[in-house]
């Protein structure tokens, strides 16, 4: 497994840890009614799991699993792919700040920094994405 | 593929349609969405997409050791059990009004958010350490 992977792959592991603990106290809420308070934790819930840990953990073993290139660099660019996980992890930080952050652009440059990540990766890997030369 | 893979597999292509049928019935007119929305999403990205990664994680990741490829697969298993007993608890009494039947429905909810914070816990146990070059 490539380092970016290993990076993407672990980082989402550490994601799924945050997200689904506060998943388990919105849902332990439900039942006590006596934590109001993890109520606040349901934004970074639903961001943390669908993109820090289903759409990271995705890519990561994307860039490892995809066919590679013939040549000096099998896994096509890796710094542009290295970058794309550093938007969508800068990006994800932010959303999951954003409502105790003290401005309104927060989340919006957030989403943008994501979509960002998302469409640099898809860019890098696109090459990749090709039938295997019997 | 290994036999908890096939059951994880399958059974997230169960949870699919379960979470696809009632995304249907929540769209027949003069159905309330609101108890049972929070239900459809987890069926669907907590039942089939997070334990469809699971099964294949579970399976692909690199080898933990050459005795013990996947760990130790009574582990393994019990993020079967878990998440799957913990999405059964979270299907009979999330939909349920605050007050109906305590204080089962209160236990039941808690025991539902440990259960598939178990889940999601001995996943990452299980995976950190497969997350390595070979």
């Amino acid at each position: 497994m490539p380092p970016l992977s290993r990076w993407a792959v672990r980082l989402a592991l550490v994601y799924l840890g945050v997200g689904i603990t506060l998943g388990a106290l919105i849902l332990a809420q439900k039942g006590l009614g006596s934590l109001p308070w993890a109520w606040s934790g349901l934004g970074a819930h639903v961001e943390l799991m669908l993109i820090g840990w289903m759409t990271q953990f995705a890519l990561g073993v994307a860039y490892w699993i995809l066919p590679r290139l013939p040549g000096t660099a099998p896994r096509g660019n890796t710094l542009l792919a290295g970058l794309a996980l550093v938007l969508l992890n800068l990006g994800l930080g932010l959303a999951v700040l954003a409502p105790f952050l003290p401005w309104s652009a927060g989340l919006t440059l957030a989403r943008l920094s994501e979509a960002l990540g998302l469409l640099l990766f898809g860019y890098a890997v696109w090459p990749r994405i090709r039938a295997l030369k019997p | 593929m290994p036999t908890l893979t096939r059951w994880l597999v399958k059974t997230s292509l169960i949870m699919l349609i379960a979470g696809l049928a009632l995304g249907v019935y929540l769209h027949l007119p003069g159905v309330s969405t609101a108890a049972l929305f929070p239900l459809y999403l987890h069926l669907l990205t907590f039942g089939w997409l997070t334990q469809l990664i699971l099964g294949i994680a579970l399976w692909m990741l690199p080898k933990y050791t050459l005795e013990q490829p996947r760990g130790d697969e009574r582990l393994n298993w019990l993020i079967y059990i878990c998440l799957n007993l913990g999405l059964g608890l979270r299907v009979l009494f999330e939909p349920l009004p605050p007050t109906a039947l305590p204080p089962w429905r209160g236990l039941g909810l808690v025991a539902a958010a440990l259960l598939q914070w178990l889940a999601g816990m001995l996943f990452i146990l299980q995976a950190w350490p497969r997350v390595k070059g070979r």
